[in-house]
This record gives structure tokens, sequence and C-alpha cells, in this order.
């Protein structure tokens, strides 16, 4: 009973040394983004508070601009993703071939490769076509990024649905997209709720395309940190503050659905 | 009206041959049930005949009309899945209402089907109910419910009772007969449990590794098996295969030496035994009786007690146990030196090969007149 209750107090403190050591840098970030750039150079934790960092960023930055930019082009893709990889899965899951899984494994594969690796070819390509700081352009490029883990996931998770049910169905005369709209959907929302906001997640944070392939009209959040990042040297305060505007609606999003996510992600284990 | 034909349907997935040509004519309103040892294609050959399975090679016809291509709803059938398959998310009568729903079927006209089909299997007061809140029982009258609303012209079940407790199982037997006979529809249905089997059919079809053995009504089977397969998963307790040598024939039939010395003639046309050849006796448990001036002799080796009847299981060497039915007050016990009477019309002699060699006179079977139509 005594070890039981000392292993549990250690425990306690093992996770919340782990949570403090994973959420230190942002606290750090917070912390600096009110210092003044004078005292944000030293590390001490003793300062005047102050906005001024928050105010020269609303200043130089079209803040509002940017977070319409990153929801637009984060849902956006979210949802060309989904309409491409729902019907994928869907035959994945329940019409296999012989060459399903390798299908599936040369689709992970493409995500190994460096994105770097074929900035140049689709930089040209963008240009070429006019794709390049505009919406259509990132969601096509975070649309096809994404393809290969949402398939996967959704993949996964339409094989927990068994598959009788949708024989029944198409006894019953249920057409392909009727069975994923009527009962695949609905049968498996946890998963392809969380897939959905994994991806919208993903999108989010992506810096090195949307760096890339847009600079004013269609800029999202991480272009804007950046721009914080170089010009006439390090500005430690104004970096932070542009950088935690910048995480504060996936943060808020984030913890608003971590229940769903991590329903969705453990959808199958649990059942 | 429907017939369903199956002419030399095959089934192979990439150089496995599942499905070995199967040849069969079900006829209106025919009760068949697809009998068989796990594994041996019964399901496979139900899901072709539901469009769920690519047909390989060869024809399916329902009433007539080659099928092959047609795809599931547009054939006219319902099925009935072991799992039951009901749509989890939807209430009871949103489950039976849905092939009509898609069918663009008006929403008083669905409520009328779904409330009669509710009617019949006493499904009423569990409409609002989400599968989930159903017995395996109820789940299990909610998945025919779904097939009956669509009115269907034929019926598939595939081993639909297998997932309930054995006195359920009784009673959904009964029910699903009862309504063979209430909705005059064809009824297709597998099974691994030849008792459903005996009970429930017009007539069995015993499937083997993809292919029939014997196609007949249940007494049909019970009586005359065409082969050892048949003769041995036909019937419970089993039919009693007891090796044998060929002595000779004659008019009368064929003589065979029995284990414990004893010869008996069997009245079957003789074909090609000659003598010196193995062959197997066939005894059904109730054709034997324990008598002292019994052909075929061994020592009782397990005695069970059913109440009305006792079955005596006799080693009659080699530790090769022959059942014996006797009456509830039977008095034999472990250890008993016996002798058993054969009822020598009601043996059956299989060849070498398995092969039933044909009985002398066979004696005309209710149900036999249908099936050999
Ligand atoms: N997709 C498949 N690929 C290869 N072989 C298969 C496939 N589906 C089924 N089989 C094989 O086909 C054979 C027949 O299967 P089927 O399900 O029809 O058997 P069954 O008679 O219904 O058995 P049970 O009584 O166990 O349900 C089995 O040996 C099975 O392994
Ligand atoms: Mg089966």
């Amino acid at each position: 009973m005594k070890t039981k209750q000392r292993d549990k107090i250690i425990m306690t403190f093992l996770g919340w040394g782990v949570a403090f050591l994973v959420f230190f840098p942002i606290l750090w970030m917070a912390i600096t983004s009110f210092k003044s750039e004078i005292d944000a150079i030293t590390p001490s934790l003793f300062f005047h508070p102050t906005l001024e960092s928050y105010t020269t960023v609303n200043e130089r930055v079209n803040y509002f601009g940017a977070v319409i930019n990153s929801v637009v082009e984060s849902v956006g893709a979210t949802m060309v993703c989904l309409a491409f990889a729902v019907p994928a899965a869907y035959a994945m899951a329940f019409y296999p071939g012989r060459k399903t899984k390798d299908l599936l494994m040369w689709m992970m594969s493409t995500k190994m490769m460096p994105a770097v690796g074929v900035l140049v070819p689709i930089y040209v390509i963008f240009q070429q076509l006019g794709l390049l700081d505009t919406w259509t352009g990132i969601i096509a490029m975070f649309t096809m990024m994404n393809l290969p883990i949402v398939v996967w996931m959704l993949y996964s998770f339409f094989r927990e649905v068994p598959k009788e049910i949708l024989e029944a169905s198409r006894m019953d005369g249920a057409t392909p997209m009727q069975q994923m709209r009527l009962l695949l959907l609905p049968l498996s929302l946890p998963g392809v709720m969380s897939t959905a906001l994994l991806s919208i997640i993903l999108c989010w944070n992506e810096a090195f395309w949307s760096i890339n392939l847009t600079s004013v009209k269609a800029a999202p959040l991480t272009q804007l940190i950046v721009s914080f990042s170089s010009p006439e040297g390090l500005f430690w305060s104004k970096l932070s503050a542009a950088s935690l505007l910048a995480i504060a609606p996936i943060l808020v999003f984030g913890w608003l659905t971590q229940r769903q996510l991590v329903r969705g992600l453990t959808f199958g284990a649990v059942k | 009206m429907a017939t369903v034909t199956l002419k030399d349907v095959r089934k192979s997935y990439g150089a496995v041959n599942i499905i070995q040509g199967v040849d069969l004519a079900i006829k209106d309103r025919e009760f068949v049930v697809f009998v068989g040892p796990s594994g041996c294609g019964k399901s496979t050959l139900l899901r072709m005949i539901a469009g769920l399975e690519e047909i390989t090679s060869g024809d399916l016809m329902i009433d007539g009309a080659v099928v092959n291509d047609v795809p599931p709803d547009a054939r006219g059938l319902a099925m009935v899945f072991q799992s039951y398959a009901l749509y989890p998310h939807m209430s009871v009568a949103d489950n039976m209402a849905f092939a009509l729903r898609l069918a663009g079927v008006p929403k008083a006209e669905r409520d009328a089907k779904v409330g009669s089909a509710a009617k019949i299997l006493q499904l009423e007061k569990l409409l609002d109910r989400k599968p989930g809140q159903l017995s395996g029982g109820q789940r299990q009258r909610v998945a025919i419910g779904r097939a009956i609303v669509r009115q269907p012209k034929v019926f598939l079940f595939d081993e639909p009772l297998s997932n309930l407790d054995a006195s359920l199982r009784v009673q959904m037997r009964i029910e699903i007969a009862r309504l063979h006979s209430e909705l005059n529809a064809t009824m297709i249905y597998v099974t691994h449990d030849q008792i459903e089997a005996m009970t429930m059919a017009d007539r069995i079809v015993v499937l083997r590794a993809g292919k029939i053995e014997q196609v007949g009504s249940p007494l049909e089977l019970y009586h005359y098996p065409a082969n050892t397969f048949v003769a041995g998963f036909i019937g419970s307790p089993k039919m009693n295969l007891t090796q044998a040598t060929v002595r000779g024939s004659h008019a009368g039939g064929v003589d065979v030496q029995l284990p414990g010395g004893g010869v008996a003639t069997i009245p079957v046309e003789p074909r090609n035994a000659t003598a010196g050849a193995a062959c197997t006796v066939g005894f059904r448990p109730e054709t034997l009786a324990m008598a002292p001036e019994g052909p075929m002799g061994g020592k009782v080796a397990v005695v069970e007690h059913l109440g009305g009847e006792t079955l005596v299981y006799v080693d009659v060497g080699d530790g090769h146990l022959v059942t014996v039915k006797a009456s509830g007050s039977t008095s034999a016990k472990i250890g008993d030196v016996v002798r058993l009477a054969i009822d020598t019309v009601e043996a059956r002699l299989f060849d070498a090969e398995g092969q039933a060699m044909e009985p002398m006179n066979r004696r005309a079977i209710a149900g036999l007149a249908t099936a050999a139509q």
C-alpha cells in the first residue's frame, strides 16, 4: 500500500516534469513577448511587462489577414483532401486488390523525401500556372502534402467497420456514394473528425511551402513569423509576440478539440 | 415465381478453385439448405448468388434470366447475414426501411410496410431502439425483418442462427419455417448444422470442398446417402461406418465379412464388388440391436443415457466404436460383451472409393417424390 502511494507520487512528479519540459519553450516565448527588447536579451524573470511588441507587430503586419489566410488554407485543404481521400480509403478498405498494401506503402514513402528536393520544380510549375501567392496554390499544395497520411488514417478507421454492413447496404441498393455518406462516415465519425483535425493542424503549422510559395496576399501566419526573424537582426521580443500570435489560434483550437482528437486516435484500439 | 438455376458455376481466387462446378436447379418456393463442413464454400456460393462475389465462370439464372453481371440490389434478393449486419447508428425502423428509402418509396408507404413486417416478427415495441439495445434473438429478427420489407423473390440466409443459444435457435428455426410458408418465397439457407438442414429443408445440398456431394430431400439423404461423406454428415447420432471385406456376391446381394467374424448379406446391386475387396458398411444406430445371435460382436465401451433412449458405444475391435440406439431401459453396462444384430435392408454398402452401391429395393420416401421431379 505504502509503495503504491510512493510510486504514484513519483509518477505524478515525473508527469509534471515532462509536461513542463515540453511546455517550457512556449512559456518562455510568452514571457519574452511581454518584455521590452532590452529585457528580452537577458534571461531575467523580473521585468516591466509591456505590450510594446504586440503593438509594433500589429502596426507592421496585417495579423487578421494572415489569420484568415491560415484558416482558409488549412480548412480548405483539409476539405479538398477529404474529398479525395474518403473515396480512396473506401475503395482500398473494402475492395482491396493485390497491390493495395504496396500502394499504401508507396504513398507513405513520398512523405519520407525531403520537401526541398522538389522545391524548384514545384516553384516553377506554380510560377507558370500563376499559382504563387494564391489560396488555390497553397490549398493544392497542402492537399497533396497531407493526402498520404489522411488516406492512411481513414483507411485504418474504415477497416474497423464490418464489411457485412456495407454488403447488406449493397443488397439494399446503396450506391458507393450512399454507402459512404449514409454508413461509412457516420459509423467512423470520430476517426474522420480526428483525421480532419490533424490535417488542419498540420496545414496550420506548415512553414516550408507557405514561406516559399507565398509572399503577401496568401501568406499564412507562419510567413508572418518569418518576417520578424531576419531583416535588421533578431528582435526577440517582437519575434516572440509574432510567434505567440501565430500559434495562439491553433493552441486554442487544439485545446478545445483534444478530447475529440484523443478519442479518434484511440478509436480502433478501445473498441 | 422465382427459380434459381446454377450452371457449372465456378469461383477461383487466383489459382485456388473454391467452387468447382456447381449445377443446381432451385424451384419456386423451395426451401433449399446448403450444408457442409467449415470452409467447403457454402458462404461463397451463397454470396455469388447474392451478387456480392463475382462468378468466375458458369451461369447464374434467376427466373431463367442470366444475372451474372446484374448488381445485387437488382437481382430481387434479400440476404440475412450471420453477424446480422444491422446499421448500428439507425433505429430498428430505419434499418428495416433503409432499402425502401433508397428506392424513393414515400414515407407513409415505408411506415406501413415496416409496420406489417414488424407485426409478423413481433418487433412493434422495439421499432425506436438502436440495434445495440437489442438481444441477439431480437437483432436476428430485425435482420429478417429488413429482408421481408423488400418483398424479395428469394431469401438468402447465411448461418443466421449460429450466434444464438440453443433454445433460441430452436425457436427461430420454427419461426423461419413458418415464415417460409407464410411468405411463399424461395429460400436458400446455409448452415453447417445438419439438424437445421434436416428440419427445415425441402431439399438439402451437401457440399464438400466446393463440389456438390448429393442433392435430395432430408429423408432421401438420410436413408440413401450417395457416399460415405454424406452418410457420415447427415443424421445424429452419426451413421456407423464400419470397414469390412467383400466375401462374394449373388442374386440376393453382397456378402460382407464384418469385424468380429460374422458375415452379413447386404441387399445391394453388386456392381464391381469382387471378393476380397475392401468396403464400408453403414448402419444407422437405430437399425442395430443387441441380440445374442448377431453377426457383429464387441465390448461395451460407453453408455449414454438420454432418458427415453440410450446410446451404447460398442468397441468391435481396434477401438472402432459402433453406436447402437437402445431403449431407455436397456441394462447394458460398460464392459459387457455383446453381439449386434443388423437390419440388413437398412444397411448401406459403399465401395472402396466410398460410393454407395445401389440398394435393391429402394422404398418410396415421403418427400422423395417432389425431389425426383
Ligand atoms: N478472398 C478470399 N481469397 C482466398 N480464399 C478465400 C477467400 N474467401 C474465402 N476463401 C476460401 O474459400 C473457402 C470457402 O470459404 P467459405 O467462406 O465459402 O466457407 P464456408 O463453407 O462458408 O465455411 P464456414 O462454415 O466456416 O462459414 C475457404 O477455404 C476460404 O479459405
Ligand atoms: Mg460461411
